[in-house]
Order: C-alpha cells, then structure tokens, then sequence
C-alpha cells in the first residue's frame, strides 16, 4: 500500500499490526519454541495466501453461498424510538451457524488447506466458535478436535450436541476456571504435541502474531458491508457512533475495522462486568486487568501482583475470558476506543427487551453490547450500529431460567 | 567463573532434575535442593509456578497449580531462596514463563537471581527477539545464562542463532510435545540428536522431556551432555516425607 494513499497521508497513529507483529505496545508472538514453526509458517504466508486472487474468490464465494452473506443491516424503528437515535443491527445473528465465528472459521479453513494441514484444532467458549470450526471441517471433510471448559459444555449444550453431530470431538478441559481461557491453553497444548499436520483456529483476535491481524482481516467484512449498506440507507458511511462486545474481541474487531482511521466515528467496546467490576466475578479487562502476555501475546490481561491470571466471571461463555486481543488494548491505551462495561442483569434484560420490542433473540454476549444504549444520551438523529454478533438459541436455558420463563 | 560453565568443563553425562518451587509444601523448595546435591544431582532447574502453563503436561500444572494455591510467588521464592548458596553448591536454574518474570519486572528478577546465587533462566515463551533486543543485556549485566530450547522442527538456521545467544547450554527438547510423555528413541529421534550433534555447537546439549528413568537418561547421554528429567521426579515426590522420597527417586541413578 503506498504511503500516499488517502487517509494514511496525515495518519499520526497506526492502529494496525507493524512489521514485527505489533500494535504499539502490544501483540508480539510469546510462545515455546515448539509452536514457532507452525506459527511462523502462518507468519510467512498468511498475507500472501489471503491476497491470492484464487483464495478471495473461494472466500467471497463461500461467504455469500454458504454464509448467506452479506449479512442485513437493520433499521430496528421501536428501539431507535425509544433511545432516540438511529439504531442499526448488523445482523451477525443470521449468518449460517448463529454468529460472527463463521467468518473468520471459512477463512482460516482455506488458509488450512492452502498450507496443507490435515487435522484441524479450536477452542471454544460459548460454542459459537466451535460449531463454526465443527461446520467448515464437515464441509472440507477435515478431522476437528474441539476444546471446551467443562462449565461451558453444561451451559452451552446445545452447541456441544451440534458439534458432535458435525463429527467434531469435544474435549473438556477441566484445569483452572474450566472456561474459555483453559481450552485455549488445552488447544495450545495439542497443538504442541501434533507439531506437523494441525492447524489451529483460534477464534477470537488473540494468540500471537499473526493471528490477531488474521483474524481481524477475515472479520472485517462486517464493517465493509455495514459501509456499504449506511451509504444505501443513509446516504452516509460514516456513523457516529459503532457498538460490540468484547471477549478477545473478534466482532468488535471486524465492527471496528474499516473505521478505526475515521476518527470522527467512535468505536465503543463493550466488556463484560459480571456481578459488578469491583464484586470479584467480573470478566472487565481494561479496568481490571494491566499489561502482561497471555496465549503468546503482550496484551491486557486480568492478573495478581505476582503475573498469576485470574480467573473471570460472565453470565455469557463467549465473554469469560481475561484478557482482550492486542488490538484492543492498543485501542484501549491510545484511547481511540472508548471501554466499558455492562453487567450480567444488565445484558439479561437487554436481551430481553430487543426480543420483546423487535422479535430478535439476541446472544447474551450481544446482549452486553445492545445494554449500553441504554447507558447513552442521544441529541437525537445520530447513526449507530450495534453488532448483534450472534442469536440466543444456544442461550435460552439461561434466559428461561433468569426469567422464569 | 560461571558454575554452569565450569560444570560442562568438568563433568559428562550430566544430571539435572526439574522441580516446582513450593511444592509438595510452601517450604519444601530448598531442602529438596540440598537433598538433591547430596543425592547426585549435578544441576537443579526450579520452576517458579505459572496459573497456565501451556507448555506443560498434567503432572507439572498439577504441581504448579498446588504451588501456588500453597502460596508460592516470585517474592516468596527468591525470600526462601536467600541462604541457598551456604548450603548448595551446584548450578540452579530458575524456570518458568514470561509474565510473571514482567509483573516482577526484568531487571529486578535478574538482580535478585544474581543476589541469591542463580545462575540462569529458561523462560519458553520469552521470544528470542524480545530476549535479543530488550534483555539480553540485562542477563549480561548480571551474570546470567538464559537457555533457549530447540525442538526436532527447529531450522538450522534457527539453531545457530539459538547458539549464538546462549551461553551456558542448549536445551534439545526431544521431541515436540508437553512435558510428561515418555521418551520413545526412535530413527527420527536418533536422527535429530545425531543432526544437532554434527552441527558442533559452541554451547553444550541437554536433553529434556520424556526422560524419566536412568534407562532413558543413559540413551539420551549418548547424544549429549547429560539430560533433565522432570515431571517423573515430580511425580514421585511425596508431601509427608519429601527428603526420604528425594533419596528414594535417585537412587538408581547413583549406583
Ligand atoms: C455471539 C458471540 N458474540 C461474541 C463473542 C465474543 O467473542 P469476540 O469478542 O471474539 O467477538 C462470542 C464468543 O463466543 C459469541 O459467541
């Protein structure tokens, strides 16, 4: 990309990856000697496979066929009422599988077979991710192994069952808070042990370079499209304001992206304060958390004194995690980003309204970003997506409960 | 001169047994050191415990996870570890992962493993270009090896780099894997270890993971300086009488 190209000619910060994997004080590639190869080899040829003309074709093609992308941009009119602004939904919620994970799991699985690898390795929290991984090595006719912590597998078991009927095989991990931060540390694990044939996709923008960059890349078709769909609805690309919720922060990623050097668009990134930031079950990285490395990147990350992770709390698996992607904490840090937090009753009953006032079940983590319109005072006419990043069908268990339904 | 130097100078077939600090109790970390030196240990690597450590099999994220729940932390370690050179005398190595070594700060965790007599580190997921450029002169400054590990999928290339910055020896992991799987010798493995050999490095080898008994010690002396065995000592320790369990495990290999 020339330096003269419109937007960067006066750019004073950059907000993307650099040459050496990192995002200001972030990212890097903190990993053991026994991952360097596999990650290096992605480090070599991620950019060169996506810009393939052959690969970009097979993706798009795949996006709209089999996704059912692009994915609408909705007006949702009683919640733009009641808050008094223009609500826009990206509808992440109706791509095939549920959620936002497929874009960047159609992605990695022809960078996978670009590379050669034969057996294909995921973690997973709320399941979104993992379902995702299941359904394109179903489509691809390539082996899946599927780590998930055994709390989440109790309370996203509808996506357990469907992973299992994709032929994927579940398996816990049951070390620390068995959530989504131990199956990652179990898939980083196989990965290790099957040094040669795996690939592993991470779902979310963490892991070490180059997967942040990677997967923001294949995310950020969310934010392409929502231009494109503002300049037909609105006439205006540029929204005031873009809303998502972060648990590595992958949707909010591929929300952000092509407006992150826009500055005059601000980017809210919504995390998930638990029972309360300061109630000690609380998955609020930035406030919580300080810079430390976490899964092979320099990041913020929820820890003791002494560098132990601690263990967070959400309501919603896809939020329980303690830390965010390098991006995010270069956003953070830089302040482009504004970070904040929406506890578990909050996104319950966000969730509840937008079912009730629009006829969507959103994804509790989805919920957490929908709950801060209600934290914000619109002059009124101002233009703001959320991303509904996923459905709840796979959260009904909770809401039924929650709800006494 | 540095102790881990002099010990390659003087001695073959070396070695080194891994243990978690502040495991099977709080207080057990130097008295298994002392124990080991009288058992025939040549050089001890103690792991400061790590909440995830992925490069680690069940066996050593139990340890770790015990360790720290018994309240081990980096100022505790180095508190315990303060009169350990009026009673050790072989090389120590502190082992562990990057971020609780940042939370410390680096130069801090440097000059206090150079005040208590430590003479290295092996930190897995410290990355060698952030090792190069940031720290490397602050291991210098204090004395200190740090020891980069090399695995059978590690480039030549890589390996003469690897060499290039450590000083002290190298650490041929014996195959890619966590810790805690057995050793299986086999071509691709006798292959590698006769690769790494006829490289003639300027460093010393040990080999570690999946050694566990003085039969898979004395195979993998024959392709290196000595080798390291861990999660099998740890396994064996045993939190009632850890001396007794120490003598017990290195018997055999003082025959
Ligand atoms: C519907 C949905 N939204 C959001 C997330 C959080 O992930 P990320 O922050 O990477 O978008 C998940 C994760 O599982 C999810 O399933």
């Amino acid at each position: 990309m020339s330096l003269l190209n419109k937007g960067l000619k006066n750019k004073t910060m950059n907000y993307f990856v650099n040459e050496k994997g990192y995002y200001g004080d972030f990212g890097g590639a903190y990993i053991p000697e026994m991952l360097y190869p596999n990650v290096e080899e992605l480090r070599q040829n991620y950019l060169k496979i996506i810009d393939d003309e052959d690969f970009q074709k097979e993706f798009h093609q795949l996006l709209k066929d089999y996704v059912g992308r692009p994915s609408p941009l909705y007006l949702a009119r009683r919640l733009s009422q009641k808050y008094n602004a223009n609500i826009f939904l990206k509808r992440e919620d109706l791509n095939h599988t549920g959620a936002h994970k497929i874009n960047n799991a159609v992605g990695q699985i022809l960078l996978a077979e670009r590379l050669g690898k034969k057996r294909i390795i995921a973690e997973t929290g709320a399941g979104q991710h993992g379902v995702a991984t299941a359904t394109v090595c179903a489509l691809r006719g390539l082996e899946c192994v599927v780590y998930m912590g055994e709390v989440d597998i109790q309370r996203q078991a509808p996506n357990v069952a469907r992973m299992k009927m994709l032929g994927a095989k579940v398996v816990p991990a049951t070390s620390g808070s068995k959530t989504l931060k131990d199956a990652t540390n179990e898939a980083m694990r196989d990965w290790i042990n099957n040094p040669v044939d795996t690939h592993y996709i991470i779902g979310s923008v963490v892991g070490p370079h180059p997967y942040p960059d990677m997967i923001a890349t294949f995310q950020s078709i969310i934010s392409e499209e929502t231009k494109k769909q503002l300049i037909e609805q609105t006439g205006n690309d540029q929204p005031d304001y873009v809303l998502a919720c972060v648990g590595g922060g992958s949707n909010a990623m591929g929300m952000f992206y092509h407006f992150i050097d826009d500055e005059k668009v601000k980017l809210i990134a919504v995390e998930a304060g638990g029972k309360g930031v300061d109630s000690g079950f609380s998955a609020a990285t930035t406030v919580l958390g300080k810079e430390g490395v976490l899964h092979g990147s320099r990041s913020i990350l929820m820890q003791t004194e002494d560098g132990q992770v601690v263990e967070p709390h959400s309501i919603s698996a896809g939020l329980d995690y303690p830390g965010v992607g390098p991006q995010h904490a270069h956003l953070f840090k830089t302040g482009r980003g504004q970070y904040v937090s929406i506890t578990d009753d909050e996104s319950l009953q966000a969730g509840l309204l937008l079912t009730q006032m629009e006829g969507i079940i959103p994804a509790i983590e989805s919920a957490h970003a929908l709950a801060y319109l209600e934290k914000m005072n619109f002059k009124g006419g101002e233009n703001v997506v959320v991303c509904l990043s996923g459905r709840g069908d796979k959260d009904m268990d909770t809401y039924m409960k929650y709800f006494g339904l | 001169m540095n102790r881990i130097k002099k010990l390659f100078q003087e001695k073959k077939d070396i070695l080194s047994i891994y243990y978690t600090a502040g495991y099977p109790n709080l207080g057990d970390t130097v008295a298994i050191a002392e124990e080991l030196e009288r058992s025939g240990a040549d050089l001890l690597e103690i792991g400061f415990p790590y909440s995830d450590p992925v490069a680690d099999g069940p066996v050593i994220q139990a340890s770790s996870k015990q360790a720290l729940d018994n309240g081990m932390d980096l100022k505790t370690l180095f508190a315990q570890l303060k009169d350990l050179r009026k009673t050790v005398s072989i090389p120590v190595l502190l082992m562990g992962y990057v971020n609780p070594m940042l939370q410390f700060g680096v130069e801090n965790f440097c000059k206090a493993c150079a005040e208590v007599g430590v003479d290295g580190c092996i930190v897995p997921d410290l990355p060698m270009v952030e090792y190069e450029e940031l720290y490397s002169p602050v291991f210098a400054k204090y004395d200190l090896s740090n020891i980069f590990l090399v695995t059978p999928q590690t480039s030549e290339e890589r390996i003469r780099k690897i060499d290039g910055l450590s000083n002290g020896f190298v650490y041929l992991i014996s195959s890619s894997a966590t810790t805690g799987k057995n050793l299986q010798v086999s071509d691709t493995t006798e292959a590698y270890f006769a690769r790494i050999a006829s490289m003639k490095l300027n460093n010393p080898t040990m080999i570690g993971f999946g050694i566990s008994s003085k039969e898979t010690f004395d195979k993998a002396c024959k392709y290196a300086n000595g080798a390291i065995i861990g999660t099998a000592f740890v396994k064996s320790l045993s939190a009632d009488d850890v001396q007794a369990s120490v003598k017990q495990f290195m018997k055999e290999f003082t025959l």
